[in-house]
């Protein structure tokens, strides 16, 4: 045997030969095939950046950092500030991340930890996969003929009687905060669910038994062992999850009430700084477009805040896990 | 221009190339985008008469006035049509020379959402009022006193106005401005104006936005096209008018309002506060733009071809999609000054 196969990789038949020269063109082209597209798509952001940017201009030295702090946007004054959008948008979004997390977290526990047989979870997996694929605007519709009346009453009860609560210190007229956050948490689950998931079933299987055998309960298991060795992973979901919702624009634009308010009330109208942008932009005059892409660098800005924010966090708590 | 006649030699030479038909070379393809308010009777305008035409295809696309403006001024299009006419700067960046044609006329409405109260008639002095956020409650006094035996819910009043830019809004404020001098120095006129921040001011897109969010708030009223809130079957409210009167929305008020107004030499007229007892306040015309000079004859012509069609049996079909058919000295004139398309 050893004889035949020392023959065989004199004569090169065996598994293991030196590449030809064809391998090589292959293995070369394709280097350079992967490494053109990864510089393209990093020319692409560049350049993109560089076009909002530099259409920016004229609105950045006009109104400067004021930009950022003042509350007045009226095209025909040419006052533009966007301060309540800045507000809208990161509330509306933290509140969709609260929302949308806690149960995306919960859902990818329950369909990884056993406690349904394995054709359901995949089932159900697919099922909350599928409400990604639903439009924004249809999300948008909804909102307003379905989600707002049925919601109507619970949010007249909570400003009746609890009216002191800053949250509830306005009645609800319709769009507005609450409505937004519950269709932006609906639309960031099924990336937070996905990803919890697969961070979840990555956790060899070894680390549950080990649990076990030190003699946890099943829910001492999931909370103690299960939830923080997955941590990295899920965070990276409800970074992502931010992320979405961060950018979420038409079915935003529809249900916040696009009213220039900071406020804390969850049922007073607010607005966002997607929705600003969409709502605006097909009939802007020159320098409201100008002031429009000013708006956009500093949403661009604030996902890019939040990602590098996500990357760090991520980093530290992998190095923590290994520890 | 030049990219889409390079563009249409490639279709053509190819089409012949293929199937050998010299008839496809006499085809002609209008383009034209702007105002979405008329887009619903200008595509079956345009649709029957591409039908009754051969050898015409007219696209249009509803991106808003200013969407269709900025398209016109940049040669994009044949012909573009906004709510807001154009502004005489616009019309002088333009080498070719502008004709502006008003082809239809509609009114904008206040509908609200109200349990039980149909036609409700609203003073001039008080809906200004009302989208200053200076009335707040149905049940107002002002409101009451316009509505004898009517019974106002002691309700709070939820404003809906338009988040984005358009020449709905420009029409209305317009109107707000000629009526209320609170209103003139508050928000102004404008395609997107400052609306006063309320907690009961509230925003959405575009004619359908608003008129779903009108029929989805209970004590909301708003500003849409005629035309959405029949669609819709939402209630109108009757406005007073310059002589006092007050006048539901309707073909009758709209033709009144339009009869009053004389057509100007550039076809620009604004009715911010028409005369008449019989006119309704807010009614508007809406215009198509071409240029004075074409590259191509035949395209020329059949942009005339089509103007006299959407006036002789385009005006036919007005009342019925919604809009007020253009009164008859209107046509003539339109007529007329469509020869001015070369």
């Amino acid at each position: 045997m050893a004889m035949k196969q020392l023959s065989g990789a004199e004569e090169s038949h065996s598994l293991s030969r030196p590449p030809s020269s064809v391998d090589i063109l292959f293995d070369k082209s394709f280097r350079a095939l992967t490494c053109t597209f990864t510089w393209a798509t990093i020319l692409l952001l560049a350049f993109i950046v560089y076009k909002i940017g530099r259409q920016a201009i004229p609105a950045v030295s006009t109104y400067g950092l004021g930009f950022l702090t003042s509350t007045t946007w009226d095209v025909n004054a040419h006052e533009f500030g966007i301060l309540p959008e800045i507000w809208g948008t990161l509330y509306s979004s933290f509140l969709a991340l609260f929302l949308g997390g806690f149960f995306g977290i919960t859902i990818a526990i329950f369909l990884t930890q056993d406690f349904l047989p394995h054709k359901l979870e995949m089932i159900l997996k697919n099922i909350i996969e599928l409400l990604a694929a639903i439009p924004s605007v249809v999300y948008g519709l909804w909102g307003i003929y379905v989600l707002i009346p049925l919601i109507r009453p619970v949010a007249d009860l909570l400003h009746d009687n609890l009216g002191w609560i800053p949250f509830f210190s306005t009645s609800l007229s319709g769009p507005g905060m609450f409505p937004a956050v519950l269709v932006l948490s609906i639309m960031i689950l099924p990336t937070v669910a996905a990803i919890s998931q697969d961070a979840f079933r990555a956790i060899p299987h070894k680390t549950k038994e080990a649990a076990f055998g030190m003699g946890t309960t099943r829910w001492e298991a999931i909370l103690r062992v299960m939830l923080p060795t997955a941590s990295g992973g899920i965070f990276g979901a409800l970074v992502l999850g931010f992320g979405r919702a961060l950018g979420e624009t038409m079915a935003l634009a529809m249900l916040v009430g696009n009213a220039n308010e900071i406020s804390l009330s969850l049922f007073a109208p607010a607005n966002t700084l997607a929705a600003l942008l969409a709502l605006n932009f097909p009939e802007a005059g020159e320098l409201e477009a100008s002031v429009l892409m000013y708006a956009a660098c500093v949403l661009l800005l604030i996902t890019l805040l939040v990602n590098i924010a996500g990357a760090a966090i991520i980093s530290r708590t992998g190095s923590g896990g290994k520890k | 221009m030049k990219m889409k006649s390079l563009l249409q030699v490639v279709a053509t030479g190819a089409a012949v190339a293929l199937f050998v038909l010299p008839a496809a070379a006499s085809e002609v393809r209008l383009t034209g985008s702007g105002a979405s308010f008329p887009a619903p009777i200008y595509t079956t305008w345009f649709k029957q008469f591409t039908r009754a035409n051969k050898g015409i295809q007219v696209n249009y696309q509803a991106k808003g006035s200013g969407a269709g403006i900025r398209d016109f001024m940049n040669h994009t299009v044949d012909f573009a049509a906004s709510d807001a006419a154009m502004k005489d700067e616009e019309i002088a960046k333009v080498a070719e020379g502008v004709q502006l044609l008003p082809m239809t006329a509609g009114e904008i409405v206040l509908a609200y959402n109200l349990d039980g109260v149909k036609g409700l008639n609203l003073p001039r002095s008080v809906y200004p009022g009302i989208f200053l956020g200076k009335i707040k409650k149905w049940n107002d006094p002002a409101i009451v006193a316009a509505n004898p035996g009517v019974t106002l819910p002691d309700e709070e009043i939820t404003v809906v106005t338009r988040a984005d830019s358009s020449g709905t809004t420009f029409v209305f404020t317009k109107h707000l401005c000629a009526i209320s001098p609170d209103f003139e120095s508050g928000p102004g006129t404008g395609k997107t104006v400052n609306w006063p921040s309320e907690a009961k001011m509230v925003k959405a897109p575009k004619n359908d936005g608003v008129t779903a969010t009108i029929k989805q708030t209970p004590g909301a009223i708003g500003y849409i096209e005629y035309g959405f809130a029949r669609m819709s079957k939402l209630e109108m409210a009757s406005l007073e008018n310059k002589e006092g009167h007050f006048v539901a929305p309707g073909l009758e008020g709209g033709q009144a309002a339009l009869a009053n107004a004389v057509i100007p030499e550039n076809m620009i007229v604004w009715l911010p506060d028409p005369a008449g007892v019989d006119s309704y306040p807010m009614a508007t015309y809406t215009w198509m733009m071409f240029y004075k000079k074409y590259d191509s004859p035949e395209k020329a012509e059949a942009l005339r071809k089509m103007v006299i069609y959407c006036l002789d049996e385009g005006q036919k079909i007005a009342d019925k999609a919604g809009y007020i058919p253009l009164p008859a000295n209107v046509v003539e004139k339109v007529r007329a000054a469509s020869a001015n398309i070369q």
